[in-house]
Formats: C-alpha cells, structure tokens, sequence
C-alpha cells in the first residue's frame, strides 16, 4: 500500500516477469537480442538511481523481487504473466512453473496467470486444462507474435484459438492478456495489429480482454477497439514509465485513454524487471495532467488514480482490497461515438 | 560530375520511417555515408535489434532509390546494422530480391505495399490534425473547417505537409477540394468534424509518442545524449 498526502492506495501490479534471460539459457542469438531489447526499454526509460547492471537484469533473484515489490516497492499483489520463448530460450524465458514456485511460496502475494498456444493442437488443450485445474489459473497472458516451429506468429481469430478460448470460458478462466510485438513475422505484416482482440471480444463476451502496454505503438486501434467493446481493459505497461522522462506525453496517453474509455478499465503494470514499480507508483500519485492540457484532457482525482493503481485489476481478479481503502463506484462506459464507423487507417 | 554530400543528404532526408513520419535523416538512422566518386555507401541503425524487420526493410529500400536519385550517383550501397536480419536485408538489397524474395517463406497476405498505405493513411489523418489544430488556435471555428476548402487554407509548413501526403494518397488536391476528409478523400460530415479530429489527435498521439520512445531507444542503445522533455 502507498500513502501520500492523505490518500491511500492499494497496489496491484498487474504485469510482473521473474524471468531467466541468461546467456546460459540462450539458445540462440535471438534469445540474447530479445533480452538486450528488454535492457534498452529498463535503460532508456527508467531514472538513473534504478538502473540495473546488465548481468543482474539477465537473472535476478527471488530476494531481489521480493525486496523490490513488496518491501520498498508498495506493491499489495502482484500477477504474473508469463513469456515462454522456448523457442530462444532453453527452459523458457518466463514460464507458469517458474512464476509457480514463488506463488506457492507466498500465496497472498501473487495471482498467477497460464498461457496456451493454439498452434499445439488437441494436445495442447488437454495439457492447458490441465495447467488452469493444478494451478487454480484465472487468467492466461497470450503471446501472438511467439515463433513457434516454421510458425512466426498466430491471431486470435485462429480456429483453434477460438477453442482454447471456449475452454477459458468453460473453466472459467476470464481474464485474458493480450501481448502484441515486440516483433512478428509472418514478416510483411504489422506487428502491433490489433484487430484480432475486436473479434474476439465480440466473440467472447464473458472475457476480459487486457491489451497489454494498450497497444503501443498503436494506441489509437486499441482506443477505437475499447470504445466498441466494454470488455476490453489497456494494461499500462511501458505506458507507465514515460511519467520520468515524458511526462507530457504520459499526460496525453492517459488523457486519451480516460476520454476513450473510462477510469475502470485501465491497470497499472510495472513489467518489472524491466521498470521498478517503487518510483512508477510515487510518480504516479503525485501526477496531474499539466495546467495547459488541463482543457483538453481534465484531471486526474485520487479515485481515478487509486481505480488505475489497484481496483481494477483487484475487481477482475477478485483480490480483496482492505477497508481503509476507499472503493469508489465505478462510473459506466462512456456513450458510444457514432464516428468514425470504421477506424481511421 | 562527383555527386555532393549536401545532395547526398538532401535526398536522404526524404526518407522517411513510414511508422514514425520523420526523416531518417532526423531521427538520426543513418550512421554514416561516404562518398567515392559516383559509388555512395550509407550505413543505416536502428533502436533494437528487433524493429519491424518490414519497416527497416522500406527504410533500407527507399534509401537505396533516394541515393539512386541524385544525379552522378551510379551505385548505392546500402548497408544496415545491428539487426537480427541485418545480413538477410543487406544480401537481400544487394542481389535485388525484393522483400519476398529476401525472406522466402516468411510472407503471406499483405504485400509491403499494403503496409506502407495504412502508415501512409495513418500519417495523413495525424497531418491533418495538426493542421485543423494550428487552424483552430488561430480562432477559426470546427464548423468553419467543415465548410473550408483547401484554396482557402494559408500558406504554412503544416499545410504543405499535410497536401504531400494527401496527394500520395492519390486524394483530390484540387483548390475547391474539401479540408476535412476522411483516408479514402469522402468529405467529413459537419456534425462530426468534432468527432473526427478528436478521433485524429488521438493518431497523431500514438504516433509522436512512439517516435518519442524510438528516439529515446536509439539514443540508450548508441549512447547519444538523450532529448529529455523540461520536467515542471
């Protein structure tokens, strides 16, 4: 929890690695760049105070996430969402049976969060089942851009997607996180399409749909997608940090989220390793909107901040939050625009 | 006649990032050109290894055709680096294979052309904000850009940019051609100007916002002094 000025916050952190992207676990040379991507998101957007030594990022420890989230970092839980990559990297990059030992370590601190691959097939899905029924999963993270064999990548319109997504509604797995990028082949189309999560919400209306970094770079088609579909939440990672370095820009991306879509579908996320959720969450509180966008973009209140921290992952997730926290209503989604019928591209 | 540096340049600074709308040449891509009588060499770099391996295919074609361009150049040799497919591209232009042929078997659907339009219509959309933006602070009214046509817009830099893209487009740039239009040129209707330039900022949000983080990464990544925003 995080207090300052008299206001309270309760915490969740809706995007949490603890990842093994160690040359030892490399298997090969697009493991290393994936995680030397990584390492120039930490270094290019996080304060100086918070940089990480390369060989630390790579692997860090449970004491450091530990230390890092709970101790100093004001996080209440944390979700994980993993990131296989077993196709660059020998054990994985971030599996559910790694994120799995600290949950099972301390369970109060952590919601964890499954994944599947539709391109696995009949099998995949018994062994999918099996993974929501051992870990009690309420939540998967899913990876279209993942290479996977001759595969580059797969959409959510897939048919077999559309069956593992009849099997997260029949065991009642709802929330469903959506990564885009950070590259895709097949190579000639756009990476960060976003169009397949439309479908699918339509599709699948009793699932959550969480775009991860709401669509960045294309936060305009994740906004013109959130306006038709009330079941589509924007994770803030790598949103978050732009408050250090930009924060005029921060300023317009949360402004343009608020005015498309409403205070309750938003999340805060640190990514952590990549950005440390301690001065993120500082940052955050003590923000507003700057004087002269003030009349295009409105304020932030400390309710809108404290839905963003932490009530809005805790409402889809079913984390109790304590009572001295302040739980405002949540305000409904905004009228539909009637323009644009189509999105501007 | 040896072609000059300044030509050189000059020619590059058309190339534009098709995601981002900026120069190459602003944007700090190109690394390095030497020129030795009518062969050119242009070094081209990235924010991460991993960028749209599409677009940096664009970028490393469309330098190779704006080199070409200047007149005395008889050879572009266009190199990029620091990409996972850095060698696939370099092989790729040098034996003039084209992307297809560049990555056998790692395309389908959409050609690169395809793409480069939505960017092209996404940056046109973000040209006009701008412009409708700079129109209404000087206190003409939504509905007023509703009525205007394009032969009563004044002269600026905005405005210029704006009709470049707009005739890529292959869209009406005839003088009593509307101002506000849609992607495909069809007239915005009154009642949703509002609308649609709200929808537009948003655009042109994503896309300075991206080229803002790219900046930022490629500065990280080559250790150039980071442009930083004055903090209030």
């Amino acid at each position: 929890m995080y207090e300052k000025d008299g206001e309270k916050y309760f915490v969740v952190d809706g995007h949490l690695h603890f990842w093994d992207g160690s040359p030892e676990n490399q298997k090969n040379i697009h493991g290393k760049q994936f995680i030397d991507c990584f390492y120039g998101y930490h270094s290019a957007l996080s304060p100086e105070e918070y940089l990480w030594p390369q060989e630390k990022f790579e692997k860090y420890s449970e004491e450091d996430m530990m230390h890092d989230l709970f101790e100093i970092g004001y996080v209440d839980v944390g979700i994980f969402q993993p990131t296989y990559l077993t196709d660059f990297y020998i054990n994985g990059f971030n599996t559910t049976e790694q994120d799995a030992v600290l949950k099972e370590k301390y369970p109060d601190k952590f919601i964890l969060n499954g994944s599947f691959d539709p391109r696995n097939g009949e099998n995949g899905l018994v062994e999918f089942e099996n993974l929501v029924n051992k870990y009690d999963l309420k939540g998967v993270k899913l990876y279209t851009a993942e290479w996977h064999g001759d595969s580059k990548g797969w959409s959510l319109k897939d048919d077999w997607a559309k069956r593992y997504l009849e099997k997260c509604q029949e065991l009642e797995v709802k929330n469903i996180h959506v990564h885009k990028g950070p590259t895709i082949t097949p190579l000639n189309r756009d990476a960060f399409d976003v169009k397949d999560v439309d479908d699918a919400a339509t599709e699948f209306s009793e699932l959550n749909f969480i775009v991860e970094h709401v669509g960045l770079p294309r936060l305009d088609d994740f906004c013109w997608i959130a306006v038709q579909e009330a079941n589509v939440y924007g994770g803030l990672a790598v949103a978050m940090p732009f408050i250090y370095s930009r924060p005029r820009y921060f300023a317009q991306i949360i402004g343009e989220l608020l005015y498309w879509l409403d205070e309750d579908r938003l999340l805060f996320s640190s990514d952590y390793a990549i950005w440390h959720p301690k001065w993120i969450v500082e940052m955050f509180a003590d923000f507003q909107i700057p004087e002269d966008m003030q009349s295009e973009y409105g304020t932030l209140t400390p309710d809108i901040k404290r839905k963003i921290l932490g009530l809005n992952a805790a409402r889809l997730y079913g984390i109790e939050v304590p009572d001295e926290i302040p739980q405002p209503e949540a305000v409904g989604p905004a009228g539909e625009p009637t323009y644009p019928e189509q999105p501007l591209r | 006649m040896k072609p000059t540096e300044a030509a050189v340049l000059g020619a590059l600074s058309g190339v534009r990032d098709p995601e981002l709308d900026e120069p190459i040449t602003d944007l700090q891509f190109v690394s390095e050109l030497r020129i030795e009588e009518d062969a050119v060499d242009v070094r081209l770099r990235l924010p991460t290894p991993l960028c749209a391996p599409n677009f940096a295919y664009l970028m490393v074609a469309d330098t190779r055709e704006a080199v070409l361009s200047v007149p005395g150049v008889r050879e572009a040799r266009i190199s990029l680096d620091g990409h996972y497919a850095s060698e696939e591209i370099n092989a790729g232009m040098a034996d003039g294979r084209g992307f297809e042929g560049t990555f056998p078997g790692e395309t389908e659907g959409e050609s690169l052309d395809e793409l480069r339009t939505i960017f092209r219509r996404k940056s046109f959309v973000s040209r006009q904000e701008k412009l409708c933006r700079a129109l209404l602070a000087e206190g003409r009214s939504s509905e007023e850009l509703a009525e205007m046509r394009l032969e009563e817009v004044p002269e600026s830099g905005e405005f210029e940019k704006y009709l470049q893209r707009r005739a890529e487009l292959g869209l009406d740039i005839s003088p009593e051609a509307p101002l506000v239009v849609d992607p495909n040129g069809n007239r915005v209707p009154k009642d949703a100007v509002v609308q649609h330039l709200r929808f537009a900022r948003t655009v042109r949000v994503s896309i300075e916002g991206n080229a803002g983080f790219c900046r930022g990464l490629l500065a990280t990544r080559y250790g150039m002094p980071k442009e930083e925003e004055i903090r209030s």
